[in-house]
């Protein structure tokens, strides 16, 4: 089973301050852990959200909307994809993340082909597929 | 959290520390079946405890404490009063390093252990059947009926190999050591060949009902994952690691709607897991910067990785994919591998050249009832338009073939060769 680890952006990442050496030191000891025991197959920081946007739809107008946004803790600073047997044993590595501050941490399932069941035909599927493949491939 | 909830965390806790329990434990009573005992102990403990207190802060040190104090009361019942003052050397030293606090504390060392434990799990003086099932069992985390049911036979049949294993690398020694310079070379190809035989049973089963096997697929990539955090300066450990990423990310355009076997030719590239493929390929850049001369595994990975690249069977590079057979070749002397590179000189360069490859293989001892290799020649005469005689390859590439899905999917392609036998 595949899962998604969001870590939530703060205040800090969104100033572009980067953490502590001491909390990167962490991190970087949490994050071998992972690797060492086979689970981590990725796992990428994101930028502040000054350098994003949004884009926003109305029937067929569309709006760009620059960052950065608001809602520090609602916006994502960062992602991990763990492989792992069990939603438990997911939830068992994220027990073990360093961090603290009463931050919460989500983690999700990430569908894979066989979870959609029989609403995706294999014409659908297919052509969601290629749809990846070329995103990959870009 | 309800019982059953508990004990699924349990279990969860359970694959994340057991290999680093076991490896802890083996070094400090230097006996693996014993080690593997006080960490069974120190779960069953859990089992018992955890559901009423809740699971604690740092389930690993715990686990690692209550095994500690198992083994020393084993100790010291063992050692009864008259025999006390006898107890010297080996015995009296266990007991103090499992009365020391904090032994699991050091990250580089319980790491350390377990690379020590893939290193005698996989240890030469054991049969391949019993690297299997005892690296699976003590590195995997696996139970005895799971190992049963992923190679098809008894539980009674595993827990004996195991057992036997166990007292093997007892009576011969074995050290708990990462094995030095003059050997590691030898010693790392056998724990990468435990590791790819447990991929290949789970990619392309040898028996059975089902051609595919995907949760063997995946322990081995979970070995070959730690195998590669460990030592990761390794050329061959990241390229084994790659060339199985790699296959895995075709696993589920392999099999149909219906469980048959899809061959590489028709699969659905579009199905291919991105992922994995993504993951190969930079794995097999790491391991090409550290080679030498590229060893076996990662030639094997650069092959996987020319299909992996191209968007469809004519795009391939055929003629590159032809060059590293030769070096595989060169480099193993395998006939499994001059059979693989007949079919990549008759993509490359036609039929008519990798007929007289394949021909000239026919006699090969080694190849003596191996399914594919008519599976092969029949294929090479249907490019050639001789349908009658590839029909009769497939027929006997059936009869050979153990896996009920390869040999339905055998048997269709001798049908589909036209109901005419030779004239």
């Amino acid at each position: 089973m595949r899962f998604m680890v969001l870590v939530p952006g703060s205040p800090e990442s969104e100033a572009g301050v980067m953490p502590s050496t001491e909390a990167l030191g962490e991190m970087t000891k949490y994050n071998e852990e992972l690797a060492r025991s086979g689970v981590m197959l990725a796992g990428e920081g994101l930028h502040p959200t000054s350098r994003g946007a949004k884009v926003r739809f109305d029937g067929s107008e569309r709006t760009v909307i620059d960052g950065p946004f608001t809602e520090a803790k609602e916006l994502v600073a960062g992602y991990w994809v763990w492989e792992c047997a069990s939603r438990e044993e997911a939830i068992e590595w994220l027990k073990r993340a360093p961090f603290g501050g009463g931050v919460e941490i989500e983690l999700r399932q990430i569908f894979e082909a066989e979870d959609f069941g029989e609403q995706l035909t294999p014409e659908l599927r297919a052509a969601n597929e290629r749809l990846r493949e070329q995103a990959a491939q870009n | 959290m309800s019982p059953s909830a508990t004990h699924r965390a349990i279990d969860a806790v359970w694959r994340i520390e057991s290999a680093r329990l076991i490896a802890g434990l083996t070094r400090i009573v230097r006996d693996v079946a014993v080690a593997e005992d006080l960490a069974q102990d120190a779960f069953v403990a859990a089992l018992e405890q955890w559901p009423e207190s809740g699971i604690p802060d740092k389930p690993g040190a715990w686990l690692m404490a209550t095994a500690k104090r198992r083994g020393i009361d084993a100790l010291r019942r063992r050692v009864t009063l008259e025999r006390k003052r006898e107890l010297i050397g080996r015995e009296l030293e266990t007991l103090q390093q499992l009365d020391q606090p904090d032994l699991a504390a050091r990250v580089e060392d319980v790491q350390d252990d377990v690379l020590r434990l893939i290193f005698m799990t996989c240890h030469p003086v054991l049969s391949g059947q019993a690297r299997v099932a005892l690296t699976l069992r003590l590195l995997g985390g696996l139970s005895t009926p799971e190992i049963a049911r992923a190679f098809l036979v008894s539980e009674g049949t595993v827990a004996q190999r195991i057992v036997r294993a166990k007292r093997t690398l007892g009576e011969a020694r074995v050290p708990f050591e990462v094995p030095g310079r003059d050997e590691l070379a030898e010693r790392l190809s056998a724990v990468l060949e435990v590791i790819y035989l447990v991929f290949n049973e789970g990619y392309a089963a040898s028996a059975g009902a089902h051609w595919i096997r995907p949760a063997l697929c995946k322990d081995a990539l979970r070995l070959g994952r730690i195998l590669a955090a460990l030592m990761p300066r390794e050329p061959e450990v990241n390229g084994l690691l790659a060339l199985m990423e790699i296959q895995a990310s075709r696993l589920r355009a392999r099999v149909g709607p219906h469980g048959e076997p899809v061959l590489l030719a028709d699969q659905d590239r579009a199905r291919w897991d991105h992922l994995l493929v993504q993951r190969g390929l930079d794995g097999l850049r790491r391991a090409e910067k550290l080679s030498g001369a590229l060893g076996p595994y990662t030639l094997q990975a650069a092959v996987a990785a020319c299909h992996a690249r191209a968007r469809s069977v004519e795009e391939t590079d055929w003629p590159r994919i032809v060059a590293l057979y030769d070096a595989l070749a060169a480099l193993t002397g395998s006939p499994v591998v001059e059979l693989n590179r007949a079919v990549a000189v008759t993509m490359a360069f036609g039929p008519e050249s990798g007929l007289e490859l394949v021909d000239s293989l026919a006699d090969e001892p080694a190849l003596r009832g191996y399914h594919l290799l008519p599976s092969v020649r029949g294929d090479v005469l249907v490019r050639l338009g001789r349908l009658a005689e590839a029909r009769e390859e497939f027929e006997r590439a059936a009869g050979l073939c153990h896996n009920q899905r390869e040999r339905e999917l055998l048997l269709a392609r001798a049908v589909a060769c036209g109901a005419h036998g030779p004239p």
